[in-house]
């Protein structure tokens, strides 16, 4: 028993290996990685095509249009977060570890976001200029996505948890965690919005960072629950 | 015998969908009583014989419609969470199966408070909807049902079914007052809450009386309803059981 017990890696070991060899993984596809980037792009491209290019309107909607594209296309990543995993036995190894589970799936949820909503963050200012926001504004853009997509990140891997053992998980997770996704949509937009009309928009953030907490405390609980389910049933 | 081990004895028995299908085959002509006792004289009382609003005429009677079942559409999804983290926790088949047989109940007096309030919003607001926060609210609750629904019926493994949307239903529950009061932040419009528990309503009591015993049979037929999709439930969960065979045959 002892000698097991000397072979299994520590807690926090164990963290950092799985999130090494998820970002390793990602790497060696790396169009998986840029393709929620291309989608971000081209749905927020897609809407001055649909709405007319003028500034005034454009400026308005910014904020909206930013952030849905932002979480459509959160949704569209997280498909692939564990079902590689799942089609090749990993993720039973994962729950059989002597780890605790929710330890673990929060590493491969954070190596999700670091691969798929990073590029997102750092390619928005470029797309805010484009639907004519200006200054300071981009900054709290980046901001609002750099605190509010680990959100998604984690309400979606919820969705993609529960889904992993079916088919065809892609529409039933967006039915799933779309309405969860209300709170976080209204006070990122809220808070671009108040900084575009020179309002402070410190406390939309706090709302946000208090909603990570949130999500960061409680979510790996679920996620972990949703993928014992399913890999079990 | 201790009251604990009647508590758990009691537990036990309701756990059995036997006898659970038994002793809700005894409780049905009771809810139907019920329901057809409060509910119809609640709602012909308050269409037909209760005064009319000095503001808003006879328009705001829809208000004994709205109101129930926006009761309902809240409460039953808390049920709903209830019974799956009751099943889920205590693995208690019978809890599961009634979480199941709440969802599409529930959505559906979601989707009633929906029509009713564009109804009444028409001649009130003078449209048929308004991004306001509590119909916003309202609105992603019937999402929350949607998507606890969409897993139930993507998953062939009733079990895993279960246990899954259980797990939905608990993260939704979670979240419920997060959303609503995110979008009450965002946006308000609707007139605040007719009724209160902690303070005195404001409604006048020729109003309220109608009012209470409309809620009452939305909830007696809720609670009607939910009894006979359970025992469907029931029915098709155990079809391989002898009990189910011959009552099935009977």
């Amino acid at each position: 028993m002892n000698d097991i017990d000397s072979e299994v890696l520590p807690l926090s070991q164990g963290f950092w290996a799985l999130l090494k060899r998820d970002l390793v993984l990602a790497f060696r596809q790396r169009g998986d990685m840029i393709n929620p980037l291309f989608f971000f792009v081209m749905v927020i491209s897609l809407f001055p095509l649909g709405v007319g290019p003028e500034a005034s309107q454009l400026q308005k909607m910014a904020p909206g249009i930013i952030w849905i594209a932002a979480l459509l296309s959160t949704l569209l990543a997280v498909d692939s977060l564990f079902r590689q995993d799942f089609d090749d036995g990993a993720l039973e190894l994962l729950l059989l570890s002597p780890h605790p589970l929710f330890v673990l799936v929060s590493a491969k949820v954070f190596a999700h976001w670091l691969v798929t909503s990073v590029p997102l963050i750092i390619a928005s200012p470029f797309l805010g200029v484009m639907l004519f926001l200006e200054g300071e504004v981009l900054g709290v853009v980046m901001l609002t996505l750099l605190i509010g997509t680990p959100i998604l990140s984690m309400i979606s891997a919820i969705g993609a948890a529960l889904t992993v053992g079916l088919r065809k998980g892609g529409v039933l997770i967006a039915i799933i965690a779309l309405p969860l996704y209300v709170p976080v949509l209204i006070f990122g937009t809220s808070a671009i919005q108040a900084a575009s009309i020179e309002l402070p928009y410190i406390g939309q953030l706090a709302y946000l960072a208090a909603l990570l907490a949130i999500a960061v405390t409680f979510a790996p609980f679920a996620i972990a629950a949703g993928l014992r389910v399913s890999v079990s049933g | 015998m201790s009251l604990w081990d009647s508590i758990t004895r009691l537990y036990h028995k309701f756990g059995s969908p036997k006898y659970f299908y038994e002793l809700s085959g005894k409780l049905l002509p009771w809810f139907l009583g019920l329901t057809v006792l409060t509910l119809i004289p609640g709602v012909i009382w308050g269409l037909g014989f209760a005064p009319i609003d000095e503001e808003q005429g006879h328009s705001y009677r829809i208000i004994f419609i709205h109101v129930p079942s926006a009761s309902i559409a809240m409460g039953g999804y808390v049920m709903m969470a209830v019974a799956s983290a009751i099943g889920i926790i205590w693995k208690m088949k019978m809890a599961e199966m009634v979480a199941k047989a709440i969802a599409p109940i529930g959505a559906s007096f979601t989707f009633l408070c929906l029509v009713t309030g564009a109804i009444w919003g028409k001649p009130t607001w003078n449209t048929w909807w308004v991004w306001d926060a509590r119909l916003t609210s309202m609105l992603v609750l019937l999402f929350l049902y949607i998507g606890f629904i969409a897993l139930q019926n993507a998953i062939e493994n009733p079990a895993s079914a279960a246990k899954a949307s259980g797990i939905l239903a608990i993260v939704g529950v979670v979240n419920l007052p997060i959303i609503k009061y995110s979008v009450n932040w965002w946006n308000t419009l609707h007139q605040p809450a007719t009724l209160k528990i902690t303070e005195s309503s404001a409604i006048d009591p020729s109003m309220l009386y109608p009012l209470l015993l409309s809620i009452t049979g939305f909830y007696c037929l809720f609670g009607l309803l939910v009894l006979l999709a359970t025992r469907n439930e029931v029915l098709t969960r155990e079809q391989r059981s002898r009990w189910v065979q011959q009552e099935v045959m009977k």
